[in-house]
């Protein structure tokens, strides 16, 4: 072999052997949901009873229960990966860190709870081991994933439940309500201040955007419609109003049925 | 205008963004010798977490069964070790976090091994309250890989930071100094892995 052909090979291996972690996490979905199921494992209909358990949580507890269902870790711990998998998908918000992950490796058998920074207290790893011992791993040794996982998150809802405050709007932040009025006041500002710039310009003779800042006045109405302002994360009907970035320090336990 | 009164604006000028570089340059390492301390902050809080397990886990132990008395005593003498090593959040230097993660690191081989050990115990490994100390101990090692591994980061950029043009120059001049880095372990400080299913 010349050496052509071996240095490409050898980059070619030394890709494969340094397998990074990534690979195991699966792409946050669009739309987001709460339920992710990339075996096949659930049924539609009971990953939407799922979904609409764990939404309704989320909007009334801020917390954000993220049940994540993947055939494999590889080489690595499922702790990692159920941590690295909480903080690129940024399950919780970002400012009280309460999210949940619940992470099932069905072809390894192992499954990991891992709750973020501002839950560690809520879910100490003592708790997140009896909810896994107790309610989840019995259902999973008599294959019924659908009940172990139910059983699983209501324990977890229970243990985080009245932890954080729900911030004011928060169920309809998918809506944009918001930052959509903000965007919409500061547009107005803008226009005031053009307006009077304008007119006093022409008190002087100026030419300065004469007489355009009238034009505008009708404009935000038109150009902006406020239901499609701020961020449009497209959750018509209800849907699940999105992850906040929340992070994850390595709580949790874990456990294989 | 004369050049002599050009060349002297030109020369303020000159200093001016020089000193706007510098100034937004220190503040930059400020703010990144910050996010290393707090980081450091956090990685030692996760192992003193875990040093404060260890007397718990110590009397479990000890209680349950006739168990090996040197695993034990090794357990014990690398916690009081470790405990000793204290480093200054403010001389974070590459010989200070390798004294310090030798001092843990023996802590975690005589834990791993005390939790070998326990295998041999089916007695041990059926109370509940051993299962949950070891629970929280797994929890807590995934803690201090978690927290390392965001040291380590905070570290490379710091270190980047003040090596990279012309950030040199004002680190050399405020004395700001290279961090140093938890080094990828040989066995020895690996979280113990602990087997729930049996």
């Amino acid at each position: 072999m010349s050496r052509k052909t071996l240095l490409p090979l050898l980059l070619l291996l030394a890709q494969t052997i340094t397998a990074q972690i990534e690979q195991y996490i699966p792409e946050r979905p669009s739309p987001q949901r709460l339920v992710n199921d990339f075996t096949g494992t659930l049924s539609a209909d009971q990953k939407q009873a799922l979904e609409q358990k764990l939404k309704q949580y989320d909007d009334t507890t801020s917390n954000q229960v993220a049940v994540v269902i993947i055939p494999t870790t590889g080489d690595y711990d499922i702790s990692e990966v159920a941590i690295q998998l909480g903080r690129t998908w940024g399950v919780g918000n970002a400012k009280s860190n309460n999210g949940v992950v619940l992470l099932i490796a069905k072809d390894d058998r192992k499954l990991f709870i891992a709750p973020g920074y501002g839950l560690e207290g809520a879910i100490p790893d003592i708790t997140a081991r009896h909810i896994i011992e107790e309610q989840i791993k019995p259902n999973f040794r008599e294959n019924d994933f659908y009940r172990g996982i139910d059983y699983g998150t209501d324990a977890i809802m229970q243990a985080a439940a009245g932890e954080y405050a729900v911030p004011p709007g928060y169920k309809d932040r998918g809506q944009g309500d918001d930052e959509g009025l903000i965007g919409v006041l500061v547009v107005f500002v803008l226009i005031f201040l053009f307006v009077i710039m304008g007119a006093r310009q022409k008190a002087r003779g100026g030419s300065f955007m004469s007489g355009r800042g009238y034009r505008n006045w009708n404009g935000p109405s038109t150009f902006f419609p406020p239901s499609s302002f701020g961020s449009s994360s497209g959750s018509s009907g209800g849907g699940f109003g999105g992850f906040g970035g929340g992070s994850f320090g390595g709580g949790g336990a874990g456990g294989s049925w | 205008m004369n050049t002599k009164n050009i060349v002297l604006l030109a020369i303020i000028g000159g200093i001016l963004l020089l000193g706007g570089c510098g100034c937004s340059g220190y503040n930059n390492m400020v703010s990144q010798d910050q996010n290393v301390k707090s980081a450091w902050g956090k990685v030692q809080s996760d192992y003193q977490r875990r040093s404060d397990l260890i007397p718990n886990l110590v009397s479990t132990v000890k209680g349950s069964a006739d168990f090996e008395k040197s695993t034990l005593e090794a357990v014990i003498g690398a916690r009081a070790k470790a405990t000793q090593t204290v480093i200054d959040p403010a001389n974070l230097n590459p010989e200070n976090i390798a004294k310090y993660q030798q001092a843990q690191g023996e802590l975690s081989g005589a834990l791993s091994r005390l939790l070998v050990t326990v295998e041999q115990y089916p007695n041990l490994k059926a109370n509940q309250n051993f299962l949950d100390l070891q629970a929280q101990l797994e929890g807590t090692e995934n803690r201090i890989k978690t927290a390392r591994n965001d040291f380590n980061d905070a570290v490379k950029s710091y270190n980047t930071t003040i090596k990279t043009f012309p950030n040199v120059i004002i680190a050399g001049i405020f004395g700001f100094t290279e961090k140093g880095y938890f080094s990828a372990d040989a066995g020895a400080e690996k979280a113990p892995t602990v087997n729930f299913s049996k």
